[in-house]
């Protein structure tokens, strides 16, 4: 057993646990903070592929800001465990089988399409280091690149535009 | 099983590691006693005296006092949540410090925890880690003066950071590298090829934006927007008592002396300092070392004074001035910065 493998079985432990208890926790702050954990982890086992840049930026852009959102909307609407609705068992049950029927499908389907799962060596493998990827993004992978930076644009301009009150809009149409 | 584990590297590092957090809860210890005297004097009048010689043993009498106060945990508040805010606002403060140099190596040893490769995106992660300290404290003390602050905290900090790192992109462009250590080697000396090799003569502009953000993120005057006692008693650690309390007061002055040591690291060449080559042949390797770590910390301190003196000059900004300073002067400037510099390096540095 390398200290490799040993940091994997207590991170995916420790990622596998965290998962489920943003599920099954009832508290909302408590399952946002799990969530947090959840990430860490990840970035753990992208360190664990060498992937230090992949790593960093799902702390920052995750765990760092979209959970910090996250934890906003939480605090400011105050929800705690009373006021989470009671389910019926009957919606609990079917929320299981279908939960349990999406797991088979995806399984399934990872199992027919035939990809073979490759081990990365953590020494050699440096795919995920910044300047190689750099380098393969504005080389082989410059066209979606520049399409997904279309899509940030347009979701930053939906934002503004739903985040507007409706008769500043209307008034912004008028002027121009 | 077999674990391939160097000891000595292990030591090596366990050792420098004591060094620097002991270091840096020293002087964090002694910045409260400094920011006293310099709004003394600054307002003319005497400050803290009493204890020891010119109130020295100031910091000792207070860690005593905060650690012997009654601890005060408020019913209705999520305990867990309430004691893991300050342990968290420490734990952020001090996981900075790691990617430092804090000096030249000699005979192979490395006084810098941790080269890693991507060590500016490192301070950018802790950043934005560091606001859940504030935000869950302020939750969990169940006091709505307390989430007002959090929440301040919070918009203040996700602001601020985008201007930061767009002003540190530029940077990053100029040099070509994002480990810090690599960053100060290059602006070794002083003067070279006709030029200061200092960043901040490189990117004043840049370097200007990141000294306001920091203040920011630092959450000081005129930006302390999520202490402002006039309006919200003391914002997140309202409810907060004893050590706990401490905790909150000292990681704000860690960060402080953090950052200041990370401004003259990116900005003010570090450990570096005119005519260093002349001193490096003439004094032992060691000596050479140590003094490096004195230019690096003499310039962190004066970032300190200069951050202190400006809390006790200008008041706090109104709310809505803040956040339109972060983003519609603060977040262009810092793009049309990036374009300066791309351009620059496009036309003049091929």
């Amino acid at each position: 057993m390398s200290l490799d493998l040993i940091i994997f079985i207590v991170l995916s432990a420790l990622t596998l646990a965290s998962a489920i208890g943003v599920v099954i926790t009832r508290n909302p702050i408590t399952s946002v903070l799990l969530l947090i954990l959840t990430f860490f982890c990840i970035s753990g086992h992208y360190l664990l592929m060498n992937a230090q840049f992949l790593a960093i930026v799902n702390i920052i852009v995750y765990a760092g800001a979209i959970m910090v959102l996250f934890l906003f909307v939480i605090m400011l609407m105050n929800l705690n465990k009373d006021t989470e609705p009671q389910k019926s068992t009957m919606v609990q049950f079917a929320g299981v089988i279908s939960g349990g029927c999406l797991l088979l499908v995806i399984l399934m389907a990872f199992q027919s399409s035939g990809i073979e799962l490759t081990q990365t060596s953590t020494t050699v493998s440096n795919i995920g280091l910044i300047k190689v990827l750099g380098k393969k993004l504005f080389t082989d992978f410059v066209f979606p690149f520049e399409i997904s930076s279309v899509l940030f644009l347009s979701a930053m301009i939906g934002t503004v535009v739903l985040g507007k009150k409706d008769d500043d809009i209307a008034t912004a149409i008028q002027d121009s | 099983m077999y674990l391939a584990v160097d000891l000595s590297f292990i030591i090596e590092k366990v050792i420098l590691i004591s060094v620097i957090l002991g270091g840096s809860l020293g002087v964090a210890m002694y910045l409260t006693w400094a920011e006293r005297k310099v709004a003394a004097i600054m307002q003319d009048r005497v400050g803290p005296n009493r204890a020891g010689p010119f109130g020295l043993l100031q910091p000792l009498a207070d860690g005593l006092k905060l650690f012997a106060k009654e601890e005060i945990i408020p019913t209705f508040s999520n305990k867990f949540l309430f004691i893991i805010g300050p342990s968290l606002a420490m734990l952020t403060a001090l996981m900075t410090s790691a990617i430092i140099p804090w000096g030249p190596t000699f005979d192979g040893f490395v006084l810098q925890v941790a080269d890693i490769n991507i060590g500016m995106l490192f301070i950018f992660g802790v950043l934005s880690v560091g606001v859940y300290g504030i935000m869950l404290g302020a939750w969990a003390s169940n006091n709505k003066y307390s989430l007002l602050s959090g929440i301040r905290a919070a918009a203040q900090a996700v602001s601020y950071e985008l201007a930061l790192g767009l002003s540190l992109i530029a940077l990053i462009m100029l040099t070509g590298t994002m480990s810090v250590k690599e960053m100060v080697e290059q602006q070794h000396g002083f003067w070279a090829d006709g030029w200061f090799t200092w960043n901040v003569f490189k990117q004043p502009l840049g370097f200007i934006i990141f000294l306001v953000c920091s203040f920011a993120e630092l959450n000081r005057a005129p930006f302390d927007m999520a202490e402002s006692e006039s309006e919200l008693i003391g914002g997140y650690h309202t409810e907060y008592s004893s050590m706990k309390l401490g905790f909150f007061l000292f990681a704000e002055y860690i960060n402080l002396f953090i950052t200041s040591v990370i401004i003259s690291c990116l900005y003010f060449g570090g450990y570096n300092f005119p005519g260093m080559d002349w001193v490096a042949l003439n004094v032992p390797p060691l000596v050479f070392s140590l003094l490096g770590v004195v230019v690096v910390i003499t310039k962190a301190i004066l970032f300190v004074l200069f951050f202190m003196a400006i809390r006790w000059t200008l008041p706090r900004f109104r709310y809505d001035q803040l956040m339109n300073l972060g983003w519609k002067k603060l977040i262009p400037l810092a793009l049309i910065n990036m374009i300066i510099t791309g351009a620059a390096i496009l036309f003049w540095f091929k």
